[in-house]
């Protein structure tokens, strides 16, 4: 099939735990950050810094009529205040690439011009030699604006955004199969109407920014930075008119990511801009109100979808219409979210019609974009409850409609005529009715609908409810990864990918042991650099272990190779009878012979020794890996819960995520993952929501408002990772492991609620609040 | 999100207290900071001078007093939820403390100052008015006991005059055997409570011989709902009359916004006191 | 108005001389003054926990302490928990237990958890989850974190009776 990776090519992983790979192993990571020596951003500080606090929009749509300085600049410690005329000349935030067209004219200026769009926007900045004093003096920064309507319904009509221009920049149509005549010849239709709170990864670590200008090298750094380091490094050069190897990029350590951080920002430009003009490192650290306010949202979306089914059950198509909610601007995903969610909505099912919609619309609210399974937590919460309105509408157990409708081991790699973010979904391997029996069993489903029998019997409002996802993981189009031993056979990996927290080190460091023979704590892993390796794609989308991970193989296998190949020649034997472990290369057989180390070999393979002498030097090697398709890691959340009757309050008792990943190098960071995103995807079920009143002012601007789950609000979870189904789109099998257990668990929460309350259909809306369930409830109990 | 400037005072005794709070513009005073800290970081609140209470003398601990257990305001919450005399013979005070933020809040936080912020949703406001507190004020006219159903002025308002403080907070026991609940309704645990019901209940020879019952997070302030302990005086303690004294709540006015609306909160109300009442009776002594 | 205030703050046993203005939060003090970055900042409301560091052996939240305060006070914070190069029995749990992702929030847990097993090693399991409900992670879903809190009560159980032995 096109864009899969002739099997004859690769050296594949094996199967099975090897000496690394496989095992769960402790994090390399660890030792600073359990010992408070990390360097998150604002961990780091330059001589002579100053800070940028930035003065934001108090209104959610206005024009802007003056923004008064003078008071500000006489504060104590200020050197320069600037507004959006100090920085005329930097162009709007671009997206990446896209094949939407028409976005351009919605970018986000660096500092508002003359309307500001969301509360939360920035309208100026204020530099100053001191934190507390940037504050104080941005405080007397008095901005006039003429308030405007405001726009906070993505359902409403369009209005406009400027003259000629409305706030509906883009609707993405998907379509395939004869949807019509799949509707006329239609046993049942269900109809459903449903929507998806505004939510996002809200990062423990706020952003940060700090800019240096290295004058002695004519090189801008940035520090702090995440997620996309190459990317961000070629539009900052190119916004502020350098070439891209006069800007570095460092990454420190990064305090979750979850889509929201690494994009870039009115205040990444802004620091950078500054440290080039006021010529003095400018450290920028967002606080927690702002954050809420400024950083992206995710999730808005309501749908108005309807599917089709004949007698069994079984879908013939799904016609769907959904308004997302993207707030003030285009931000750096473009249209992607939407075009995700309308790709991806099909998830696991057979479905030979299909029809989609997704208006992309503006509203005065913060910019939105990408938060982890982006577009997935969405549609698969829309599609499943479909799933559960057809087993509501047919008399049909819900499990068994599932079952009918799954796509079969015996149909991968299934093509759905679809594209998403530019590839086509071909759902590359999966055993979904394997998959879901493990889960079922493991889980207990049979034997726990006569607990919930008995509960009920004794006056408890108990359900259960489940959700199928298809995720998608490993977003090319490439990676690279640098390998090199050096004179003290210590191993050096430098690769283009990002760190969020993750375990990125640790599990490129696994691989790359098992493929050269080396302790994998040996490994020293270099990412988040721009300064490092030229290119790189960095970390998103679950994409590191596959791409990333991929790279590392091929470049360690390389790397083995040359060295195996040098020892033939010094050890007088054939390199396929030699092998490496622990450095040393010897006798695979095991018999007693002469070795040598990698270091030896290392130090043999330096520029002046005559055996390098035309070839370059090192035991180093380079390799790319390129993916056309992703990957699609899928699995299903069980949830059982208990509501209060007297209050409303649902809790989660007990939660399993079953996720087949293609291949687990780290089965206790995928278990991590999973359970980490379950909790936000939690969140996004029960707690979280960024609200707003009717003038567009938020109102959600701190953890008081903003809830997100503690240790009290967990369920007992399990997890059951899979490897049933290795990828064969890449030589480690792998899928990615970064979203699943966000993905289903808006789903399967509000199947299970609709459960409790024996009222399928009766959850349209996330999040599920208790004033909502108590309402359904009909009153006291 | 960096305080705004301010003149810090760090006085030793209350005469100091006072004479700062009469000769100072815009003062706050500081106590466990669990409240004012945020609003300061902030800039909801951005007084000229803070006066720090944590190092004035005489101010904290528990002490047992004409049939009352007195409180210094400046006693830690978490202290006075661990104080055996807490414990032995005010435990619905313990058991609202339990719900009072987190351990690193209590470990801070105070009594006094959890009293004189009035949060409609604080959970030692509405515990003292269920024990009929008496505050002991002191200002530049001297000393004065103020009750805590006369205390709250307004919403966060206490009716203190600018140079007054609380001192010290006077509990009046409940006699051995009585029963108690404090519970609470809130989103997440150590959340503020939506609402909040504490019930003090003594039953003798079958019959209620006293009643307390209290919302918190109804009203600016907490409302004892006086009615229904009436109802409840002398009555036969069954589930029909404690559901009967629960369903008082449906008429009550209940703050809205839209998260917890008016209705939900009156619903809420009627959960939590049927709850608080059924527990209070369990725990009593002479319950037929 | 805002004066500066020489202020002695002794954290991990050491005294740091700083000269501060009276508004500045003890995380802040400890962070910038004295040069410990260990002590993160999440919220600077008093909700996330991040800041957690022990003041006289009591758990509290630096965002909501000025350093003014915390003069005469004993302060310990992430990096006094091990000696040189040898973690404490919770830091090496944490490892072990995969207890961290991103890091941020565990200096805060760290020092909750130090203060836990100080204080009640053997607490129970619905006493803990409200011990740790006080501080938010938004990476490992919190298991992890309690299972090492329970190790490392066992491997220092296990210490105590091999010293005892011995």
């Amino acid at each position: 099939m096109d864009g899969l990776i002739p099997v004859e090519e690769r050296p594949a992983l094996a199967a099975g735990p090897g000496d690394f790979v496989g095992r769960s192993v402790t994090r390399i990571e660890d030792a600073p950050l359990v010992r408070g020596e990390g360097l998150f951003a604002a961990d780091v500080n330059f001589t002579r810094q100053l800070h940028m606090r930035v003065v934001r929009a108090e209104f959610a749509h206005a024009r802007i009529l003056s923004v008064s300085t003078e008071a500000a600049r006489a504060m104590p410690g200020v050197v320069a205040v600037w507004t959006a005329e100090d920085v005329a000349d930097i162009p709007l935030i671009p997206f990446r690439a896209t094949k939407v067209r028409g976005l351009e004219p919605y970018c986000q200026p660096v500092l508002a011009r003359d309307r500001m769009r969301y509360v939360g926007e920035p309208v100026a900045v204020v530099f100053a030699d001191d934190a507390y004093r940037a504050e104080d003096a941005a405080e007397m920064v008095v901005v006039e604006a003429e308030e405007l309507a405001v726009l906070l319904d993505a359902t409403a009509a369009p209005g406009e955004f400027a003259p000629g221009l409305h706030t509906e920049p883009t609707i993405v149509r998907k379509e395939y199969g004869e949807v019509e005549a799949a509707f006329r010849s239609a046993h049942a239709v269900v109809e459903l109407e449903l929507s998806v709170g505004r939510h996002s990864g809200v990062p423990l670590e706020t952003r940060g920014a700090i800019a240096r200008y290295d004058a002695a090298r004519d090189v801008l750094e940035l520090h702090g930075t995440a997620k996309k380091q190459h990317w961000n490094r070629d539009e900052i050069a190119r916004l502020l008119g350098r070439p891209p190897q006069g800007v570095h990029l460092f990454e420190g350590h990064v305090g979750g990511g979850f889509g929201v951080r690494g994009e870039l920002y009115p205040e990444d430009l802004l620091v950078c801009a500054a440290a080039l003009r006021l010529r003095r490192p400018v450290k920028w650290i967002e606080d927690r109100r702002e954050h809420l306010v400024a950083t992206n949202h995710s999730r808005e979306q309501h749908h108005r979808i309807r599917a089709a089914v004949d007698a069994d059950g079984r879908l013939l198509g799904i016609d769907d219409v959904f308004f997302h909610d993207q707030g003030a601007y285009v931000r750096t995903h473009g249209a992607r979210v939407v075009d995700l969610a309308a790709g991806m909505l099909p998830g696991p099912y057979r479905l030979p019609a299909f029809r989609v919609a997704g208006h992309f619309r503006l509203t005065n609210k913060t910019p939105s974009a990408t938060y982890r399974a982006p577009g997935r937590f969405e549609t698969t919460f829309v599609r499943e409850r479909v799933m559960d309105a057809i087993a509501a509408r047919l008399g049909l157990d819900r499990i068994e409609v599932r079952r009918r409708n799954l796509v079969t081991a015996a149909e991968m790699p299934h093509a759905r005529p679809l594209d998403t973010l530019g590839v086509d979904v071909v759902l590359d391997s999966g055993d979904y009715g394997g998959l879901l029996d493990k889960a079922l069993s493991r889980f207990g489903w049979d034997a726990l609908q006569g607990e919930l029998a008995a509960r009920r019997a004794s006056g408890e409002c108990v359900g259960a409810g489940l959700a199928f996802f298809v995720e998608k993981s490993g977003l090319g189009p490439s990676d690279g990864v640098r390998v090199a031993v050096d004179a003290t056979g210590a191993v050096e990996l430098v690769s283009g990918a990002a760190s969020v927290g993750q375990g990125v080190e640790t599990v490129l460091a696994q691989i790359c042991a098992e493929a050269l023979g080396v302790d994998y704590a040996r490994v020293r892993v270099v990412r988040g650099r721009t300064d490092r390796i030229e290119f790189g794609n960095g970390a998103h989308a679950s994409r590191v272990t596959v791409m990333s991970g991929s790279a590392t193989w091929k470049a360690a296998l390389a790397v083995r190779e040359m060295a195996l190949d040098c020892a033939a020649r010094l050890l007088q034997l054939p390199s396929s009878g030699l092998t490496i472990r622990d450095g040393v290369v010897m006798r695979e057989d095991g018999l007693a012979g002469p070795t040598v180390t990698l270091a030896e070999i290392a130090r043999g393979m330096g520029p002046n020794s005559r055996a390098m002498h035309g070839h370059t030097p090192g035991l180093t090697a380079e390799r790319w890996f390129w993916s056309d398709h992703m990957a699609y890691p899928y699995g299903i959340h069980l949830a059982l819960v208990r509501i209060d009757r007297g209050t409303g309050r649902v809790v989660a008792e007990r939660y399993l995520v079953a996720n087949d990943v293609g291949r687990a190098i780290n089965p206790m960071l995928v278990e991590g993952q999973i359970v980490g995103g379950l909790a936000q995807g939690l969140g996004g079920a029960l707690y979280e929501e960024f609200r707003y009143d009717p003038s567009g002012q938020p109102l959600s601007t701190t953890f008081a408002d903003y809830l997100i789950p503690t240790i009290a609000e967990m369920p007992v979870v399990d997890v059951l990772i899979a490897e049933d189904a290795p990828s064969p789109l890449n030589p480690l099998g792998v899928k990615g492991a970064g979203e699943g257990g966000t993905n289903g668990a808006g789903a399967a929460i509000a199947a299970a609620v609709d459960d409790a309350l024996r009222r399928p259909g009766a959850i349209t809306a996330l999040p599920v609040v208790p004033a909502t369930v108590h309402r359904l409830l009909g009153g006291l109990a | 999100m960096k305080a705004a400037p301010f003149a810090y005072h760090d006085p030793r005794n209350v005469e100091e207290v006072l004479h700062l709070l009469a000769t100072l513009e815009n003062p706050r005073l500081l106590a466990g900071g669990q409240s004012l800290m945020p609003m300061l970081n902030m800039r909801v609140a951005f007084p000229d001078h803070v006066i720090d209470l944590n190092r004035v003398e005489g101010l904290d601990g528990v002490t047992e007093r004409d049939g009352a257990l007195r409180i210094g305001a400046m006693t830690r919450q978490r202290d006075v939820e661990e104080h055996p005399l807490v414990r032995a013979r005010l435990p619905v005070m313990a058991e609202a403390l339990s719900f009072v933020g987190h351990w690193q809040t209590r470990n801070r936080g105070t009594v006094g100052g959890s009293l004189c912020n009035l949060d409609p949703s604080a959970e030692l406001v509405a515990v003292a008015a269920a024990l009929d507190a008496v505050l002991e004020v002191r200002g530049p006219a001297g000393a004065r006991d103020l009750s805590i159903h006369a205390f709250p002025e307004g919403f966060m308002t206490p009716a203190l005059a600018p140079e007054e403080m609380v001192t010290a907070i006077r509990f009046p026991f409940w006699p051995a055997g009585h029963g108690h609940c404090f519970t609470e309704f809130a989103r997440r645990h150590g959340d503020y409570a939506i609402v909040s019901a504490a019930a003090l209940l003594m039953v003798e020879g079958g019959r209620v011989t006293r009643a307390s019952l209290t919302l918190g997070g109804v009203a600016a302030g907490p409302m004892r709902l006086r009615e229904a302990e009436a109802a409840l005086l002398g009555a036969v303690p069954s589930e029909e009359v404690l559901r009967g004294a629960a369903a008082r709540c449906q008429e009550i006015e209940a703050m809205s916004d839209p998260q917890a609306p008016a209705w939900y909160r009156r619903r809420l109300a009627t959960t939590l006191v049927r709850r608080a009442l059924e527990t209070a009776l369990a725990r009593a002594g002479g319950a037929a | 108005m805002s004066g500066l205030h020489d202020i002695v703050l002794t954290v991990n046993g050491e005294r740091h001389a700083v000269r501060v203005e009276a508004r500045r939060t003890l995380a802040d003090v400890i962070r910038e003054d004295c040069g410990l970055t260990g002590t993160h900042l999440g919220c600077e409301h008093g909700v996330c926990g991040a800041c957690t560091v022990l003041m006289d052996d009591q758990p509290v939240r630096a965002c909501l302490v000025f350093a003014v305060q915390a003069q005469g006070r004993a302060l310990r914070t992430v990096e006094g928990l091990a000696q040189g190069s040898r973690l404490s029995p919770l830091q090496q749990a944490f490892v072990d237990n995969h207890a961290l992702q991103c890091g941020y929030c565990t200096p805060g847990f760290l020092m909750l958890g130090t203060a836990i097993l100080e204080q009640d090693p053997a607490i129970g399991d619905e006493a803990l989850v409200d011990a740790l409900s006080s501080n938010i992670c938004r990476c490992t879903g919190y298991a992890n974190i309690a299972k090492a809190i329970r190790a490392a009560a066992a491997a220092m159980r296990a210490e105590t009776a091999a010293a005892e032995v011995a």
